[in-house]
């Protein structure tokens, strides 16, 4: 993944929010904490309302002629030259490299590549955008943190390390075979329901194994699978974003609103 | 809703058989991610150079072809062109004839694998046997490898013992030593016996046409000792520019495949028995195979010819572990063989256009592979082939995404869909006329529908303008 060519803030200032399609379905808190957080940092948060989906469950399923309708729509949504954030490391990946490699091709593919410059998830764009290196507050738990496959080889997963293990009273703890996938994988999650639920049973095993009060992560899609497997089983896990994670902890310390 | 052919096979694997393909993938990838991060620092800067040094090959085929050629002949050797697999089959068979021959050693080649060699001798009345103790239990059992480099990783020591008791290797005895030296003792003979060596090539330098073998039984130099002829099947993208290159490839290679510093044995093979190299057979024969390569240089795929056949990709892959190799239905399993199969099968491409279905798409094969190929890339390029051609194996529980499309372009359906689907928290699972929400309610629940929730906040809430808290 090319991240060298991307529009770096100068400090925090106007953005766009992508809520994502599943903040806007179901996690409404996540998008939430994302507007409070870079609040909290100065930003001024607009939301383009026209917004839908990054194009993904179309892309990885194959059929990126419908995928290029939905990447060409949020193109035309989030116009202008402010940072793109995204609470989400698998939408903010298909809009800094799915989108460009399914429009190779195509004329407007130098459209998509500059949205894609300006594309950030929300926890890489706190540490590398803006330089924030350790965050106040306070927020009691033992933290397994699942790095979601579409952070690999981005600068997302040591950033939220790096932000969780600083907050006063967090313990990130370890746990086995880590750098495994999850078993989500959009539609893979339906058509290898067999692995998939292997996989995600595997993952959960070994998380359980630490007792960790929460499980978070910057990718609701995974936390929306593990949690839904642990919940049918009838062994619930609290899941949770990184974002919300540190609202709560401005929150805990009185340095934001409840 | 119709599941995968992949899926299907793994619901149906014996629980031993995926605990001995899980175990040993699992072992083999983390005894790699140490031993490689702890002897190079930036063990992923060679990871790319050593891609770049590949791909360079790739893309300069038509020079380095003519150039391996010149290098081999003047080393003595004799060159053979094979388009086909049935060219490559021939050309071995024709070699063996000529002299006479029928009787064949064969140190492992996943090349000779992809164009059914072994049994197409076999039909032509020659004895062909493979030497690799792992490709001699499964020639024995008449069953498949399952990776690239434990091509028996799925099978537990027991079954082994039980193959040797039916072939008349002993009686049962599951002890890896006495399995190791009934292998030996029943081997040697055959060393002794054959006529020709067939051996695959893991490099071949176009600078100075040296063969470069890797094994770590020792069985190819075995092959090489006593026989008169050998012939090596090498694909046409083994090549390397020079060989100072092999310095980071065989450390990469084998750091990669067995997590070893270099493999055991490693033979550098320039040319024939010669007066400055008295030692080995008196004939070298170097089949060059395309069989479908020079169409994968023309597809948007490529990079997969960097592969360096480590199996890195499979020990990593979480379907693998899952799966098994025996899931992918062709030579090459795991990530690498879901890019690979389908591409080399050609006009069969849709027989096999499920395999790149098979991923998550984590990444995780990319972020080993020690020639930094874009795995998931390729895997995404070629669903969409798949569906362009409207495969049907592809299709197979994919949700149709036409709907979607209309939706998510249009912000007043959007809207009033995310407001529409609190039906969800109210409808039993079973009335929900959508395939893909019963499959993933089987095994798991969905949350509280909340659609239109954060859209109403943003609106409505007073903001408070606050003062920058970061410098830039
Ligand atoms: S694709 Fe890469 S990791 Fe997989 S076998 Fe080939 S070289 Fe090894």
């Amino acid at each position: 993944m090319n991240l060298s060519n991307r529009i770096r803030p100068s400090g925090p200032g106007r953005v766009q929010l992508m809520a994502t399609c599943l903040c806007d379905a179901f996690y409404d808190d996540v998008a939430r904490a994302t507007v409070e957080v870079l609040e909290y940092l100065g930003c001024t948060v607009e939301f383009p309302e026209g917004q839908t989906c990054c194009g993904q469950p179309a892309f990885n399923g194959g059929d990126w002629a419908n995928s290029r309708k939905v990447v060409r729509h949020t193109v035309k949504t989030f116009a202008g030259d402010v940072p793109v954030i995204v609470p989400s490391g698998s939408c903010a990946a298909m809009l800094f490299h799915g989108a460009p490699l399914e429009f190779e091709k195509e004329s407007d593919h130098g459209d998509v590549e500059a949205l894609g410059r300006r594309a950030w998830e929300v926890i890489d764009f706190i540490v590398n955008g803006l330089g924030v290196s350790t965050w106040p507050g306070r927020y009691d738990a033992r933290i397994a943190f699942h790095r979601s496959c579409h952070s690999r080889g981005t600068l997302t997963g040591p950033a939220a390390l790096q932000l969780l293990g600083s907050i006063e009273g967090v313990t990130v703890l370890p746990f086995g075979e880590a750098e495994q996938c999850c078993g989500f994988g959009g539609t893979f999650s339906v058509s290898f329901p067999n692995i998939s639920g292997n996989m995600g049973n595997l993952k959960l095993e070994h998380i359980r194994a630490e007792k960790p009060d929460e499980l978070v992560s910057i990718d609701m899609s995974c936390m929306m699978h593990l949690g839904g497997l642990a919940e049918k089983e009838g062994h619930p896990i609290r899941t949770r974003h990184v974002v919300q994670v540190m609202r709560d902890a401005l929150r805990n310390a009185g340095l934001l609103a409840p | 809703m119709a599941r995968q052919l992949i899926d299907q096979f793994a619901a149906q694997l014996p629980e031993d058989r995926r605990a001995s393909v899980y175990g040993g993938s699992k072992v083999g990838h983390e005894k790699r991610t140490k031993v490689l991060f702890d002897h190079f620092p930036d063990a992923d800067r060679l990871r790319e150079l050593a891609g770049e040094i590949k791909q360079h090959v790739v893309e300069n085929l038509d020079t380095y072809l003519p150039k391996i050629e010149a290098s081999l002949i003047a080393a003595g050797v004799k060159v053979h062109w094979a388009a086909t697999a049935e060219a490559a089959n021939k050309a071995v068979l024709d070699i063996m004839r000529a002299r006479g021959a029928t009787r064949m050693v064969k140190s492992k080649t996943m090349v000779s694998e992809e164009t059914h060699l072994a049994d197409y001798l076999q039909q032509n009345g020659i004895d062909c046997l493979e030497t690799d103790l792992g490709e001699f239990i499964v020639q024995i059992d008449g069953d498949h490898p399952s990776h690239i480099v434990k091509p028996i990783i799925h099978k537990n020591r027991r079954e082994i013992a039980q193959s040797f008791e039916r072939h008349g290797l002993g009686a049962y005895d599951d002890d890896p030593q006495t399995i190791t030296r009934r292998a030996r003792r029943f081997l040697r003979k055959k060393y002794l016996e054959a006529d020709v060596a067939l051996t695959g090539g893991n490099f071949l330098v176009a600078e100075s046409g040296r063969l470069v073998l890797v094994t770590n039984e020792g069985n190819s130099r075995f092959c090489l000792a006593a026989t008169k002829t050998h012939i090596a099947m090498v694909g046409i993208e083994k090549i390397l520019p020079r060989d100072r290159d092999l310095a980071l490839l065989l450390n990469l290679l084998a750091r990669s495949a067995t997590a070893q510093q270099l493999t055991v044995y490693t033979e550098f093979i320039k040319g024939p028995r010669s007066s400055t190299q008295p030692d080995g057979p008196e004939e070298m024969h170097v089949i060059l195979v395309d069989n479908g390569r020079t169409d994968v240089l023309e597809s948007d795929c490529r990079e997969i010819l960097r592969c360096i056949r480590c199996g890195a990709c499979l020990n990593v892959c979480p379907i693998y572990r899952q799966a098994s190799g025996h899931a992918y239905r062709s030579v090459y399993p795991g990530p690498v063989g879901a890019v690979l199969s389908p591409l080399l099968a050609g006009k069969k491409f849709p027989e096999l256009a499920d395999l790149p279905k098979a991923s998550s798409l984590c990444g995780a094969c990319n972020e080993v592979c020690p020639v930094n190929i874009p795995i998931p890339d390729l895997l995404l390029r070629l669903r969409n082939k798949g569906k362009e051609e409207g495969a049907k194996i592809a299709s197979a529980g994919t949700p149709p995404m036409g709907g979607w499309a209309v939706l998510a372009t249009q912000p007043m359906l959007w809207k009033t869909a995310m407001m529409g689907g609190k039906i969800l928290d109210v409808l039993p699972e079973k009335f929900v006329p959508v395939p893909a929400f019963r499959a993933w309610t089987d095994q798991r629940t969905l949350p509280g529908w909340r659609g239109g929730v954060f859209r109403k906040w943003m609106r409505t809430r007073e903001t408070k303008p606050r003062q920058p808290t970061v410098g830039p």
